[in-house]
């Protein structure tokens, strides 16, 4: 196994004052799967795109490659040689061309004037679909692909270009649990072919299926690399962080009293004769696959869609919710999974996003909306829930994933809800800040808050939830209490 | 762990004060451009006449302005006017012609209130089928203009009371009426955008529409009541029209539209919604005015005039990039 692909010794970058990268060596093995693993701004992305020839490092750093003369830096053209290929997240396709044109792609740099026959072209793009033994069809258009053959398109694309070592930036991101499960097996049978694969995400389960080695970056320095067997997921996130994450699981019997209860509640095509009481001051796990259910009931239960069957209580009453007002005006709030589109409007200020659920009590007297009071607001959650915020006034896309989410459930607890419904709330959020996100969210429950705590990380739901309630194809399919179980096999409840 | 205390700020978001700095700037250079080049610019008679001529295109733009802040446009702006200003004319002159006073407010209001109608039509229609507005508004420009000359048949109406012209050639306190309506709307509208709920969440369903409606705001009244109150100004702007020229033609005003877009981006208006302020577009209308002005008195043709305007568009959106990129 000492059949080493590329090594890097001493690498170092500085841009302006800061040294985001101190002194990392890094070996990547022939046909291994390696992960290289850091919480955002860990020098990750710039360590890449210094092993792809597109940064030139500082002086003193040396990059070796089997047994060739090692060289000080890692040139554009001597990337493409060896075989370096960067797929990134935004897999930089055509999505224009057909499956065919976007894999032969290079042949058109390459030769910028010979015309190139469409049929050449078909026939060299499906011998490569047929070695990767991947279901594509070399005339679709790009545009007309799910995320997830888009991505074989573009690992086909780098195939044909003769990669060796091929990094791949977060290719797990948007795809669904079964799409993972592919893409992770054409990860083992490309390093079959001894293909080495570098592999970056944020999922730390995956990390621990697929690849053999870990290499852990925190702020620009290298923490060490480990063997994924015997690894855990905590393990991985310590070492990531630097701190000892001390979030212990919940598991608190709930004795409150029913807040809200599902009563065979349907929605056609959606989910079907779901029944779940939540009680105060409990926080109730609802999982599933995706497509299970669960962000479609979130959307009943919020007021944006009708159910079809079925009945609503709030506090042993009926609730009929004609739209998300009548949810907000009866006490339920609803934290969305898609921040970037639906969470926050993410051109406007911080300021007013915070404020738009509760312009009604600010406008006092009528007519006048006041902006100290607005601003005072905005401050008052800001250090209630200890987000980082220089001024109020900028766009709330300047925050970071965590801090964005911190000022998504400012908004809502302005509105002083009874049941708050959180669908993924760690979606984009750092290993760190994810802990201090369920801190929040823990300690609005044991002050009395009903939640209802949606996610798909089977270790997310079991160390903060009271109750589990798992979706399957839009019915029940289990109900448990975590202490009953182990985390491992409620991740095996979930995929059954 | 900073920003216990937020910060004090005049104005809501920063890149949109330096929008007024930038309009400032402009009204200043080319006041200052023309009052050196262009003999009896500051004349009490050419101030007068720039206060007169402004407030039509200011109030048309006013309008423009609040559909832009949404992320929509409202092309029906200068039609709506014309069916206005043919409402109060035609009862004026025939229904309500003996009743003086009385019968001119009541002519306004009604006119008002056909040109609110006009645009609580656009509004309910985007609100309720989700058509782009950009098409909802041309489709409602097209019919208000083709009803107008239908109902008018081609011709206009002409000679109002001298009550109803006075809103026209009138002064109070030494400004002139129109200019007065002007600044009034002007300052209402910067009240109403900046101060209530309403004003508060058309810049943000301007800026992302669905992610306001999850926040609980209720999208679709909103926007009827922003384009009821497009129609509303509008309606203004043709009440003012009528009076300065006491006599209203379908087709009356028609290359403003285009103008109002203009002035609107000029002032910082955002193509895509969400954001842009009633002041810097004051300003810079102003601006237009006074070029437009300057320029006759140097004796250049009025097309030339028309032809700096848009050329000033495109040089101040280019100096404008580099600060928008940094902030």
């Amino acid at each position: 196994m000492d059949d080493i692909a590329l090594r890097a010794e001493r690498v170092s970058k500085v841009f302006g004052q800061s040294r985001v990268l101190d002194d990392v060596s890094f070996e990547l093995r022939r046909g291994e799967v390696l992960c290289l693993a850091g919480e955002n701004g860990c020098g990750k992305s710039t360590l890449i795109k210094i092993l792809n020839g597109v940064y030139t490092p500082e002086a003193g750093a040396a990059f070796s490659f089997g047994d060739a003369e090692a060289v000080s830096r890692i040139t554009p053209r001597h990337a493409r040689a060896l075989g370096i290929h960067v797929i990134w997240q935004d897999l930089a396709l055509f999505p224009h061309l057909s499956v065919a044109e976007n894999i032969v792609f290079d042949d058109y740099v390459a030769s910028p004037f010979r015309p190139l026959s469409r049929r050449a072209a078909r026939q060299e793009a499906r011998e490569v679909i047929e070695r990767l033994g991947v279901p594509l069809d070399p005339d679709t258009r790009v545009e007309d692909l799910s995320i997830a053959r888009r991505q074989l398109v573009a690992i086909c694309r780098v195939l044909r270009a003769g990669a060796r070592i091929v990094f791949m930036d977060e290719p797990t991101a948007s795809l669904t649990r079964n799409e993972v499960q592919t893409l992770l097996e054409i990860t083992r049978s490309l390093s079959a072919q001894g293909i080495s694969i570098v592999f970056v995400s944020h999922r730390l389960s995956e990390v621990l299926a697929v690849c053999q080695r870990v290499t852990v970056l925190r702020n620009g320095a290298l923490v060490g690399t480990y063997p994924t067997e015997g690894m855990t997921q905590t393990r991985l996130s310590q070492l990531m962080t630097g701190r000892e994450l001390t979030l212990t699981p919940r598991h608190a019997a709930c004795s409150g009293e029913p807040v809200l209860e599902l009563r065979h509640l349907s929605r056609t095509g959606e989910f079907e004769d779901v029944s779940l009481t939540l009680h105060r001051g409990e926080i109730l796990g609802l999982t599933g696959l995706l497509g299970a259910g669960r962000t479609e009931l979130a959307h009943v239960l919020f007021g944006m869609n009708r159910p079809t069957g079925g009945e609503l209580l709030k506090n042993g009453k009926p609730l009929t919710l004609r739209s998300n007002r009548d949810a907000i005006r009866n006490g339920i709030a609803h934290v969305s999974e898609d921040r970037l589109h639906l969470g926050l409007v993410q051109n406007q200020s911080i300021n007013m996003n915070t404020a738009v659920t509760v312009l009604d009590e600010l406008e006092k007297p009528r007519g006048f909306l006041s902006p100290r009071r607005l601003r005072e607001l905005t401050a008052e959650w800001i250090r209630r829930l200890g987000t980082k915020v220089n001024d109020a006034e900028l766009a709330v896309s300047s925050l970071s994933g965590g801090n964005q989410q911190r000022i998504v459930l400012a908004k809502w607890l302005a509105t002083r809800p009874e049941v708050l419904i959180l669908d993924c709330p760690t979606v984009g959020v750092d290993v760190g800040a994810k802990a201090g996100i369920f801190d929040i969210i823990r300690q609005l429950a044991d002050e009395g808050m009903s939640i209802i705590l949606i996610s798909d990380e089977a270790g997310e739901i079991w160390m903060n939830s009271d109750r589990v309630v798992v979706l399957k194809a839009g019915r029940v399919s289990r109900e448990l209490t975590p202490n009953a179980i182990t985390e491992a096999s409620l991740e095996e409840i979930i995929n059954a | 762990m900073s920003a216990a205390s937020a910060p004090r700020r005049a104005f809501r978001p920063g890149a949109e004060s330096l929008e007024i700095g930038i309009m400032a700037l402009l009204l200043v250079a080319s006041v200052s451009f023309f009052a050196v080049m262009a003999p009896g610019f500051l004349s009490a008679v050419n101030v007068r006449s720039m206060a007169v001529q402004l407030p039509e295109l200011g109030l048309l733009s006013l309008a423009m302005l609040v559909p832009i802040i949404s992320g929509g446009l409202n092309l029906a702006v200068t039609f709506t006017a014309n069916i206005a200003g043919l409402t109060t004319a035609w009862l004026v002159q025939n229904a309500l012609g003996d009743t003086g006073v009385l019968g001119i407010v009541a002519g306004i209001a009604a006119g008002l209130g056909v040109g609110s109608a006009a645009g609580l039509l656009i509004g309910v229609i985007v609100a309720r089928v989700g058509a782009h507005p950009i098409l909802v508004s041309l489709g409602a420009m097209i019919f208000f203009q083709g009803l107008g000359e239908f109902l008018t048949r081609g011709g206009g109406i002409s000679g109002m009371p001298a009550g109803f012209q006075w809103l026209g050639s009138g002064s109070l306190i030494g400004i002139p009426i129109p200019m007065l309506i002007f600044l009034l709307s002007a300052g209402g509208l910067a009240y109403f955008m900046q101060f209530t709920r309403t004003g508060f969440s058309i810049h943000m369903i301007g800026s992302n529409l669905r992610a306001t409606e999850y926040s609980g705001i209720d999208v679709r009244r909103v926007l009827i009541v922003l384009y009821t109150l497009s129609g509303l100004l509008a309606a203004i702007a043709g009440m003012v029209m009528l009076a300065r020229f006491n006599s209203v033609r379908v087709g009356h005003g028609e290359s403003y539209l285009l103008i109002t877009v203009l002035a609107c981006f000029l002032a910082g208006a955002n193509p895509f919604g969400g954001f842009g302020r009633v002041l810097p577009l004051v300003l810079g209308l102003m601006s237009l005015q006074v070029i437009a002005s300057g320029m006759n008195l140097m004796g250049a043709s009025q097309h030339l005039a028309t032809a700096v305007w848009g050329a000033f568009l495109i040089v101040v959106m280019t100096l404008r990039m580099p600060f928008l990129k940094r902030s």
